[in-house]
């Protein structure tokens, strides 16, 4: 038999390592976000306060961050104040929120989308409905074109 | 007047204007892909065109009929986009091999020959604008991070005096980035001046740079699906359009750095309503989930995408007209002057 076919070490190599023309992804410096602070959320939400609640959730979110403890955290913060909320406060609240909010409370309706668990579906898309009078497809479009997820 | 079209194979269409009717005079065929990027020089009458074909042409006019010469660009991925300098002495090229191409005519040898910028570039060059001095080239592509990229571009002219993006000069040195925005970069344009450069991006996002001691850049995001071409009407007005078919126009304000969104520019006549019958209300409801009798079309001038804006009378400074094409085939000439009067608190600064 041909020598070449007794190994297939070379089978293994990934050829696109040796590529010249690689695109390697930037990695910025991971910055030091922790996620909104769970504690003040909480007992925010058991005082009632619904809107601060959700403005210190939509605060520090783990943009940069590439630890995937911190954002799960962070967006399990984030949706246990989005339940939270009653049907008929969800306007109020998305027109409390500026531009930037907008887009990030879209951000995180996305991911929440992503794993739906029994209720959640349902609340997301009201909030979604809220979120979209006020931001547009353009905040969607953020959504989607957005390298770093939240 | 005549309008030269790239169609979605390799041929390009001139057609020329007769009164109220346009008639196709000439075809170009040479390109072996399709044509991706096309630019007509109004001083020296050539037109470039560009393809996926990885070859660029420039096509002079010899009596009758237009006759292309082949320019080597040296890459190895499709061109995109294309556009003559100020000067019309040279053109530069983007493309998906993460380079830009400038081309100049060597006298000595009869031929086209390039140059290429390649760094930062890490991804395809998606649209290209040249300052007017003929030097400073600005470049947005799809690397997410920086956009635009203004460089230097001068091989055999004089030392250019400096502008507001700076004095030191090497060929292909990059004089502003910007990670403002992210998304891919759809449109730059510089303005008259060439002290302002503006984009719009994927991201629905408009943003102008000032250039100056230190760069200054507003940014707006928009509610509206993104932009495809932008350009500079006057040196604080911008027009943009793209993917919602109709024009809008912004306004960015110097002093404070910011740019606010100055109105929608295609506001269709309202059509009368007819009555509705009880029983077509309902067939509505039950077939549209909706008893609105509006049907489901566009109403604004052009059906689908606007993919280009292009200035017709007055410059970057004082654009009097302007012309955007879409993705559906058609063509439409605004009057600025008309759009003024026409929509109230519509101000043109």
């Amino acid at each position: 038999m041909a020598k070449n076919t007794l190994s297939s070490r070379f089978r293994k190599v990934d050829i696109d390592e040796f590529d010249e023309n690689k695109f390697v992804d930037d990695h910025d410096e991971p910055a030091d976000q922790q996620g909104p602070d769970a504690v003040e959320v909480d007992n925010l939400i058991r005082q009632g306060d619904m809107m601060a609640a959700l403005h210190i959730a939509l605060r520090n979110p783990p943009i940069n961050s590439r630890n995937p403890a911190i954002k799960e955290r962070a967006q399990a913060v984030v949706l246990r104040v989005l339940t939270s909320f009653k049907s008929s406060d969800i306007e109020p609240a998305v027109k409390s929120l500026n531009k930037n909010g907008v887009d990030l409370l879209m951000r995180y309706i996305y991911k929440g989308f992503e794993r739906p668990t029994e209720n959640s579906s349902a609340i997301l898309l009201q909030w979604h409905e809220k979120a979209f009078a006020v931001g547009g497809l353009g905040s969607i479009v953020r959504v989607m074109t957005a390298r770093k997820t939240v | 007047k005549a309008e030269p079209t790239k169609l979605y194979y390799h041929e390009v269409h001139i057609y020329k204007k007769d009164g109220n009717n346009w008639s196709k005079i000439h075809v170009l065929k040479e390109h072996n892909g399709q044509v991706t990027g096309i630019d007509w020089a109004p001083e020296s009458n050539r037109i470039v065109t560009c393809g996926t074909d990885r070859n660029a042409y420039v096509w002079t006019l010899k009596g009758d009929a237009w006759k292309p010469t082949l320019v080597i660009l040296r890459i190895n991925r499709a061109a995109r986009c294309v556009k003559w300098s100020p000067k019309e002495n040279k053109f530069a090229v983007g493309s998906g091999s993460r380079l830009i191409s400038v081309c100049y005519f060597e006298q000595d040898n009869d031929w086209w020959v390039c140059k290429h910028i390649k760094k930062p570039i890490r991804s395809t060059i998606l649209c290209l604008d040249w300052h007017p001095n003929n030097i400073l080239l600005a470049a947005g592509s799809c690397d997410f991070k920086y956009c635009p990229l203004i460089f230097i571009s001068k091989e055999v002219e004089e030392k250019p005096a400096p502008t507001a993006w700076g004095s030191k000069m090497p060929f292909g040195e990059v004089m502003f980035e910007s990670t403002g925005t992210s998304g891919w970069a759809h449109s730059v344009c510089f303005s008259d001046s060439g002290n302002r450069v503006a984009w719009a991006s994927h991201d629905s996002t408009v943003a102008v740079a000032e250039g100056g001691k230190t760069a200054v850049c507003a940014s707006l995001t928009s509610e509206t699906l993104p932009l495809l071409c932008v350009t500079f009407i006057t040196e604080n007005s911008l027009v943009a359009a793209g993917h919602d078919c109709y024009p809008v126009l912004f306004v960015y304000d110097s002093n404070k750095a910011a740019m606010s969104f100055g109105g929608k520019l295609d506001v269709p006549k309202q059509s009368a309503q007819k009555g509705m019958t009880a029983r077509e209300r309902f067939q509505n409801l039950d077939k549209k989930a909706t008893a609105d009798s509006k049907e489901a079309v566009l109403e604004s001038v052009h059906k689908n995408s606007i993919s280009q804006i292009s200035i017709l009378n007055g410059g970057k400074a004082q654009c009097a007209k302007f012309c955007t094409t879409g993705m559906d085939g058609g063509m439409a000439i605004w009057d600025v002057k008309t759009l003024e009067s026409a929509m109230k608190d519509l101000k043109i600064v």
